[in-house]
Parts: C-alpha cells; structure tokens; sequence
C-alpha cells in the first residue's frame, strides 16, 4: 500500500531530517514509528501526505508516486488519509458536529449522509452529549477523540497518527489507542507514530524504530528498544 | 454546485456571527472606508455647487452706444449666441436699462434728479454673455473684438466691452476653480487609497488569525474555492452591513449640516443627502461588497498555494 524507495529528506543546509528510508506498509498492517524528538517521524507522515517533498527517493501510494499527483488528484488522496495530530487540530470556530461534517462536505457527500453519518461517529467515539460543543468546551481526550471521528468519517483506506497521545494523561491515552485498535480490527491501516512505550507495548504490532533519520529496527511484534 | 454555494454561503454566515469581535473590528473599519468614500462624495457636491456658483458670477457685458438700431443688436446676439462657448446671451433694451437704473437708486434723490434733468434716456442697450466655462471667456471677447467694427452707418454702435477690465479677475478665477477641483481629486483618490489599504490590512489580520484553520481544511482534502467561498461570503457581509450603517450614519449628519451649515456650505446637504441617498447607498453597497470579496481573495491566496 505505501512503499519507500531510498527516500532522504534534508531540510535546507541542516542535517537530514530522514536518511535512505526504505520500507512497505501493508494494507490492514498496524505500525508503530518510534524515535525519540527529531528522529523524523513527522516527517515521514508528512511526505506520505505530501505536505513535503523529499530531497531524493520516492514514495508510492497505491501505485502513485504522490509527489507527482496534480492538485485534484492530492486532494483525493488526502480524502483517503485520516489524519490525528498531537495537538487535535480541530476548527475552533465549529461545533463537534460541524468539525466532522466539514470533513463530508470537503468530501462531496450529501445533507442525507451527513445528517446519519456524523452522529454515528460521534456514538462510536462517545461524544454524542458533546454534538453541539466548541472543541474549547471539549477535555483534551474528547478533542482527540473527536479529532479520530472526523479522521474515521470517510472511510479512508489509512489513518495516520502523528503522537496522538502526546497531549493525553494515562486514561485518555489507553481510550484512544483501544479506539485505534478497533479501527485497524476493521480492516484500516493504522500508522501510528509515538515516543511512549506503554503504548507501542499495548499494541503488539510492527514496530519501526528511528534514529536520527534511519530506520534502525523493524520489529513484527511490539518492541520499543532505543 | 448549487450545494455547495449553499454551504459556503451558510459557512460565510455562521463565521461572521462566531467571529465576534474580529468580526466587528472589519466591520468598523469598512465602515470608516465607506464613510471616507461618502464624505468625499457630499464634499464633492459642495465644492462643485460652490465653484459652479462663482462660475456663475463671471459674464461679459457689451455696452452699445445710444444710437445703435435695435435691429443691429438683436442680430448681434443672434450671432454670438451660435458662438459654441456660449451658454446664453441675454439682451437688455434700453428702455429696461433705465427702468433697472431706477429701481436701483430708487432710494436715491440727487441721481433721479440729475437723470430728469437731462431729459432723455442717457442708457445704451447692452448684451449680457455668460460662457458655458469661465475659461472660453477669451474666445468670446476676441470674437468681439472681431465683430465689434460692426456698425450702423460706419460708426461702431458697441460703447464698452467689459472682459478686459475683468480680464484679470476672470482669469485667476478660471485658474483657482481647475486648482481646487484638480486638488479635490487627488485628496480624494489619496483619501480613499490609504482607507483601502487599512481596509485590506485588517482582513488580512482576521485570515491570518485563520491560517491554522485554514491548513487543517486543507489537510481534510477541502477544494480551495470550499476553503475561500465563506471568507469572501463574510467580505460581502462586512461590505453590506457597512454600507447600511454608513448609510443611517449620515441622516443625523447632513440633518445638522443641513440646518446649521448650509449658510456656509452654500449647499442645503440634508436636502442634497435626501434627494441622493439611494444613489450614494447603491455606490457604497457595490463599493463595499467589492472590495470586501476582494480583500477576503487576496488574504486567502496566501494560505492556499
């Protein structure tokens, strides 16, 4: 499904941020990147989204070098990708319900299906008391909750989480890696990226280990070593 | 496509309401802009109706001697008033020009006197011109000059022609009336260009404090024209709700203007606002929505490349 082929990433005149990665992702895989601050694992969900370009390699998506996608084609695959950020990003000027719907209108669906799609998602994630709250009104574990719903909505093929924990005490973070479990049991893939060991170890699935741009391990099942 | 201008519209709307005081703050400074614009709009008018007064103030007069034919004069006007600088030419007979130099001193023995004594009508008929502008005044004097060996029996019937001893005046007239409305121009341009660019920066602020948000629409796979329809939706509405306020704003102004001014305006404002407002309102209402969409387009591009 996604496949990097000797991909370096050098921001200008500083040290490579990713080095020479080689990988595959399957479809329905659940993979944990770890690294500590720096190793790049941000930057590597950034060039599967194509928000950066990469200095040398490529990276395929389903068939597509995405760095050579036009513009309409980019925004399809974004609509493929759900993605769940450390610090929510959600809109502040919109309700839950609306953060979510916006998700289906950029999408092209219909009123009809956003009107029983959203408050589904929302009981899925627990929020559905929340509908009519501002994401300010919302804790830091219900913003990231909320943050999965509109990342889940339109079925994406694969959902990247960029330290989804980061933010979150214990509680939250096990509510939040159980709900990215029961995704991938659905059949998404799940990139995950974190620096928190009790959540890789919870998980027990492929682990990629970076180091200062390099994937130094690559573990089938759970370790978190550095 | 009717859809989503449906969205974007209700987005537009539903934004302008959550943004509250970024909101008013664009609100208040567009309408300033279209306050500056309709100020300049009623100073205009005030400035026009004074210089076209004093325009109205400058004319020739030609003084005929007491001997010229009626006939001579009359196909004088005639020939002057096919003149193309010519507004119009009005002819005062001699018999009216006593008649005026009577009423005029009519308070005034010794003079009356003085004119029975000479016993008869001591006045010539003369031709009042007046020009379409103060500056064709020149053309018309030298066709005078011209025309004025015009004679019945080989003496000239014209007495006097007034122009050259107002020439001077009627010169530095002409040159202040083009100064003040070449000056009334470039303050106005200068005026409306600086509450343009105040304008264009505070939208600018208010999609700056929305760049996140911007980003996050995009990474969600929103079409740009979806990410930018309800900025330049919420433009429109800063454009709209200002030019009504602008609008109200200025009765209670020109009302006062009007009653306590208009002496020294030379202009009735509140009359003049009265009989324009629809069109004053039209101009800012179009002013307004414009360049509220076009600010809000302008703001956006930044954040959508």
């Amino acid at each position: 499904m996604i496949h990097f082929d000797n991909v370096s990433k050098i921001y200008a005149g500083d040290t490579p941020s990713l080095e020479d990665v080689t990988l595959s992702i399957k479809p329905g895989e659940f993979v944990s990147i770890v690294g500590h601050s720096g190793a790049g694992k941000t930057t590597l969900t950034k060039l599967i989204l194509a928000e950066e370009k990469p200095t040398s390699g490529t990276v395929i998506f389903d068939k597509h070098d995405v760095h050579k996608l036009r513009s309409s084609k980019m925004l399809e695959l974004r609509r493929r990708i759900g993605m769940v950020f450390q610090d929510f990003r959600l809109l502040p000027n919109k309700t839950a319900y609306e953060n979510i719907a916006f998700a289906m209108e950029a999408a092209g669906k219909s009123d009809a299906e956003i009107e029983t799609d959203v408050p589904h998602v929302l009981l899925l994630v627990d929020l559905e008391s929340k509908m009519h709250h501002f994401p300010r009104q919302l804790s830091g574990g219900e913003k990231q909750r909320l943050a999965i719903a509109r990342a889940i909505i339109n079925q994406p093929d694969l959902i990247i989480a960029d330290e989804p924990t980061g933010n979150l005490d214990p509680v939250n973070t096990y509510d939040i890696v159980q709900i990215l479990k029961k995704i991938n049991d659905m059949g998404t893939t799940v990139i995950l990226t974190t620096h928190n060991r009790g959540v890789v170890e919870s998980i027990g699935k492929r682990v990629i280990t970076l180091e200062k741009g390099r994937v130094v391990r690559d573990d089938k099942d759970g370790k978190y070593v550095i | 496509m009717w859809r989503t201008i449906r969205r974007v519209i209700r987005s537009g709307f539903i934004n302008f309401w959550r943004n509250g005081a970024v909101s008013i703050a664009s609100f208040l400074v567009m309408t300033v802009t279209l306050s500056v614009v309709t100020g300049i709009l009623l100073s205009q008018a005030v400035l026009e109706n004074s210089l076209t007064q004093i325009e109205s103030k400058v004319d020739i007069t030609v003084y005929f001697t007491t001997v010229a034919q009626e006939n001579d004069i009359l196909d004088l006007k005639g020939r002057i008033e096919k003149l193309p600088e010519v507004k119009e030419v009005s002819y005062v007979s001699r018999d009216q020009a006593l008649e005026d130099f009577k009423t005029k001193h009519s308070g005034d023995y010794l003079t009356l006197q003085a004119l029975d004594e000479i016993g008869e009508n001591p006045l010539g008929a003369l031709l009042n011109i007046r020009a379409k502008t103060p500056a064709e005044y020149e053309g018309v004097a030298k066709f005078l000059e011209n025309t004025s060996a015009l004679s019945s029996g080989g003496a000239s019937i014209v007495d006097k022609i007034n122009y050259n001893q107002n020439k001077v005046v009627i010169d530095r007239l002409t040159n202040i009336i083009a100064g003040a409305r070449q000056l009334g121009l470039i303050i106005t341009l200068v005026l409306v260009i600086i509450s343009i660019l105040i304008l264009f920066n505070t939208i600018s602020l208010t999609i700056f404090f929305a760049r996140e948000e911007i980003s996050v629409m995009r990474l969600v796979g929103a079409e740009n024209k979806y990410i930018r329809g309800p900025f330049m939706i919420e433009g429109i509405i800063y454009g709209v709700l200002s030019a009504i306020f602008t609008g109200l704003a200025f009765i209670p102004i020109t009302m006062w203007l009007g009653t306590k001014m208009t002496a020294f305006l030379g202009l009735d404002l509140w009359a003049y606002y009265r009989a324009n407002c629809l069109q004053l309102f039209v101009i800012t209402l179009i002013a307004g929505a414009l360049l509220g969409v076009i600010a809000s387009f302008l703001a956006t591009k930044r954040y959508l490349r």
